[in-house]
């Protein structure tokens, strides 16, 4: 078991024929089940061509209905992306992992709105993916630092999930699913969404739970927590440092408003019974301290 | 990106929502005639800088004949203006905004933003105008009223006056405030902005609503569809290093300390910031090679930081994914062949060929200190910079 993906789920890839997009299926295809995994491209106008063995076809129903693939991973370029995640929702696919960048933010609120009451799940944009690992991974996380195993991880940052994953390594601790929720204001699952399936997960032992400023995605988590979760969870937050009013890097990660904090994020995980740590090269350790 | 006061009314007047009438002024010269345009005897000369707190800084005042004019602009143009959002280093005002004087007869306060809890726009009114909201969401938060907005209908007239009604708005102008908040919200969503604030909105003393000041950021990332915003943009507000390492792509902020931080990936690089704290010291600024770092962005990363001279050790934190630490380290070769490395430099490298790229450091001679991990690279960074 694991959460949202595993070695069975079939996958499309959105922007296949693109740089980015050619880049990384090529890295998926050839991880674990990959090659299995990874059975259609979307490229509209390039319907009928093949990408490393996999047919390409114009739209994402047409890709659905030939291959019975229920996942999208989206690599489209910022402008096209929002009307591509829209078309993923209208073809009724279960999951939907944008990894595209630079999405403006009036065009996920609309793809926020559009999904109002449609079974499609969406994960990111600006994020790195999700990882099952030894089964699949789908986004450009590099997965030859994770094995299988029992925790969980998820966080808005792509490199400082890899450097929790490490540490979890370091201490012998493999993984069960990491996702990366991804580092927008509007975006589609959040901590608290991902924290239930872990929660539900009977291969999930305990969770790493790793935040950033802006927001108060982390607040709600901790909260549903205290009330819900069977199993221990350690947090960090990543800004303690950062400065208000100034974005840093990830269109989210602002304290504005006096809101987003990273010292009032931990202050309410501390308080839902989370163990945080302060010292992001303590996680791994921390983790393990819990078990 | 942000802009000025003046352009954000000029924004404002285009989707009708009424402002005093005036003109920018880039010399006390401007300022004159932009006087004489106004007419009348009473002038507002605002300081135009990116930042508020303004008229209690000294950047706002009133003049009552034309030699006061001439005096104030005179005055402010080139002055340091300090306010609790510049820093202690304040801002040189280059631009003025010369308008015609308001009678104040009440003060209210009108933002939208986008609202992460609801995942939508969300539109923000008070009658506490003229103070800063979030002062007023501390303190007597039932005086903040708001409405999330539907984006397939957009504000509705009948919940824009309700909003209006709630924050004490007379009945008499109640129509004319739901018009001033709709309008708020189509140039809010048109010109893809992430906050705009009418602080104060006042009504005056013949009944009519204004925008008395106006203040308008928007989304970086939807720029590329508002070339009318972007010829906006005032580099003299912004931090000339912020602007060197954009235009080569380098998500880069400055601080205060004196330990330069080079890493990649938003996350990662708060994290380092966040642990050469606990160790002592302090970043000297925040800086994203991103995901797709070449050698020449890994150079031009090395010499923003150089350029700084508060920078006593640079600190280079890279868990490699997308990003190869062989790239990252031929980038430092690079950098270090090009620009003189007069200072300590602490490497740490991890993740996707890792082996080669300590290798093409070991080989290259470079005085580098090595670390295995981020907490031994924070260590070993403020132990260097204590030393130097």
């Amino acid at each position: 078991m694991s959460i949202l993906v595993d070695r069975n789920t079939r996958v499309m890839t959105q922007g296949m024929t693109g740089k980015t997009g050619m880049f990384h299926t090529v890295q998926c295809k050839n991880y674990a089940n990959g090659a299995n995994c990874f059975v259609a491209g979307v490229t509209p106008g390039k319907g009928g061509q093949h990408f490393e063995g996999i047919p390409v076809f114009d739209t994402v129903k047409e890709a659905k209905h030939s291959t019975g693939a229920t996942v999208s991973v989206i690599y489209v370029p910022p402008p096209f992306a929002a009307a591509a995640i829209l078309e993923a929702v209208e073809a009724e696919l279960d999951l939907v992992i944008c990894i595209t960048e630079g999405i403006p933010v009036h065009d996920m609120i609309n793809v926020r709105y559009q999904m109002e009451g449609r079974r499609t799940l969406l994960i990111g944009p600006n994020c790195p993916g999700i990882i099952t690992p030894d089964e699949i991974k789908i986004g450009i996380m590099p997965g030859h630092i994770h094995k299988k195993g029992r925790i969980g991880v998820v966080s808005r940052s792509g490199t400082l999930t890899y450097e929790a994953v490490g540490q979890l390594m370091e201490v012998g601790l493999g993984q069960s699913s990491c996702v990366g929720i991804g580092g927008d204001p509007v975006s589609g699952l959040k901590h608290v969404d991902v924290m239930k399936r872990f929660n539900e997960d009977p291969e999930t032992d305990a969770v790493i739970m790793v935040g950033e400023i802006g927001g108060n995605d982390e607040e709600i988590c901790a909260k549903w927590i205290r009330d819900n979760m069977q199993k221990p969870v350690v947090g960090f937050v990543a800004g303690l440092t950062a400065p208000k009013n100034k974005r840093m890097g990830h269109a989210g990660a602002i304290i504005s408003g006096g809101e987003g904090g990273a010292e009032e994020k931990l202050a309410v995980m501390e308080e839902c019974g989370i163990r945080v740590t302060r010292n992001p090269s303590e996680i791994g350790r921390l983790l393990k301290s819990v078990l | 990106m942000k802009i000025h006061e003046y352009q954000a009314k000029e924004i404002l007047r285009e989707y009708g929502v009424p402002t005093p009438r005036g003109f920018p002024a880039f010399s006390v010269m401007d300022a004159v005639e932009n006087a004489q345009r106004l007419g009348g005897d009473t002038w507002v000369v605002k300081a135009q800088i990116h930042a508020g707190g303004r008229g209690k800084a000294g950047g706002v005042k009133v003049a009552r004949s034309g030699g006061e004019l001439e005096r104030f602009a005179g005055e402010m143009l080139g002055m340091h203006l300090v306010t609790p959002q510049t820093g202690e280093e304040g801002r040189i005002v280059r631009r003025l905004l010369i308008e015609e004087g308001a009678q104040i007869a009440a003060e209210y306060y009108a933002g939208i933003v986008v609202d992460r809890g609801s995942q939508r726009v969300v539109l923000i009114a008070s009658r506490e105008g003229g103070t800063e909201i979030e002062e007023v969401a501390r303190d007597a938060p039932e005086k903040i009223h708001k409405v999330a907005i539907d984006p397939g209908k957009g504000l509705l007239r009948q919940d824009a006056a309700d909003v209006a009604r709630k924050i004490g708005i007379p009945e008499s102008a109640v129509d004319a405030a739901g018009e001033f908040f709709m309008a708020l919200y189509r140039a809010f969503v048109e010109k893809d902005a992430m906050l705009l604030e009418v602080n104060p909105m006042i009504l005056d003393r013949s009944g009519r609503l204004l925008a008395l000041d106006a203040k308008i950021n928007f989304d970086d990332n939807a720029l590329y569809r508002h070339p009318e915003i972007l010829a906006l943009r005032d580099l003299d507000e912004e931090d000339p290093a912020e602007i060197e390492a954009s235009r080569f792509g380098l998500s880069y902020i400055s601080l205060d300390g004196n330990i330069g931080c080079l890493v990649n990936g938003a996350g990662l690089a708060m994290a380092t910031m966040d642990i050469v704290k606990l160790y002592g010291a302090s970043p000297a600024n925040f800086l994203d090679v991103g995901g797709g770092a070449t050698v020449e962005k890994v150079t031009e990363a090395f010499k923003l930081m150089l350029a700084n001279p508060k920078v006593e050790v640079i600190l280079v934190n890279i868990f490699g994914g997308i990003m190869k630490c062989d790239v990252i380290a031929q980038g430092i070769v690079e950098a270090a062949r090009q620009v003189a490395l007069n200072v300590p430099l602490v490497v740490r490298l991890e993740g996707t060929h890792v082996e080669l790229g300590k290798k093409i450091l070991a080989e290259s001679g470079l005085p580098i200190i090595s670390a295995n991990t981020m907490m031994d690279a924070a260590k070993m960074a403020v132990d260097a910079a204590k030393g130097h």
